[in-house]
């Protein structure tokens, strides 16, 4: 089905948006999330994207077939980039159509935050100072007492870990 | 027995590769972490770590056999 697919260029969502067509929705919901120019107090001028994409695309499968099971919605796809980004290019493409729009605002939300967490991504920022970091992994090698905080991460709903939204 | 292990992110720049194929007496994915952790002094503790056999998900404490596919998942940041 490649309901979860991996871009190598820049997304083209309004492909994206014709697969989520269907006679029976009454609208669809779609996330895009991009590249910013700061994270945790450092000025960020572009980014890097890398997967394990044989088990990213199975578990961003299983993200989005969970979200059909539990919310009542016609069709989601969700699409990531990989390789080099700049400042506001898109990073992650969500779309969810729907009969009704609650279920699709819900499900949109779910398949996001699922994936943030459970997929395997890395990026890799560069900064304006020169210096360069894996997000989620620099800080706490420096500081092993953190890995529980990163393992509750989906509970911290304000956590500044990524670099948008 | 010989063992095929892919490296990403930051494993991949402290390996110095993104993958080699290497002979081992590691039984488990924990037994062949602290192989690796004593060769390219990787600087993630397994307790934030994944492991990944042959493209999925495995336990920590899986028997490993000859041929077998090793990732090891630092902490992910996808979106």
């Amino acid at each position: 089905m490649m309901r979860f697919r991996f871009a190598q260029t820049a997304i083209d969502t309004a492909q994206a948006r014709r697969e989520l067509l269907d006679l029976g929705a009454g609208g669809y919901v779609s996330f895009e999330g991009w590249v910013r120019d700061h994270n945790e107090g450092q000025e960020v001028t572009r980014l890097e994207y890398e997967a394990f994409q044989e088990l990213a695309v199975k578990e961003g499968e299983r993200i989005v077939a969970d979200a059909l099971r539990r919310f009542p919605v016609k069709h989601a796809l969700c699409i990531h980039r990989v390789g080099s980004l700049g400042l506001n290019d898109m990073a992650v493409w969500v779309g969810v159509s729907s009969a009704h729009r609650g279920e699709a605002f819900d499900a949109c939300r779910f398949i996001i935050d699922e994936v943030k967490h459970r997929v395997p991504i890395w990026k890799k920022e560069h900064y304006r100072s020169g210096d360069s970091g894996w997000v989620n992994c620099e800080r706490c090698a420096a500081a092993p007492s953190h890995t529980h905080e990163h393992e509750h991460e989906h509970e911290h709903r304000d956590e500044p870990a990524a670099s948008h939204t | 027995m010989q063992l095929k292990i892919q490296y990403y992110a930051l494993m991949r720049e402290q390996a110095g590769r993104s993958e080699e194929t290497l002979e081992t007496s590691s039984a488990t994915p924990a037994d062949l972490y602290g192989e690796l952790c004593t060769r390219y002094r990787f600087t993630l503790t397994r307790e934030q770590l994944k492991v990944a056999v042959n493209s999925e998900f495995s336990d920590w404490s899986r028997r490993l056999a000859a041929g077998d596919a090793v990732v090891f998942i630092p902490p992910v940041a996808g979106g």
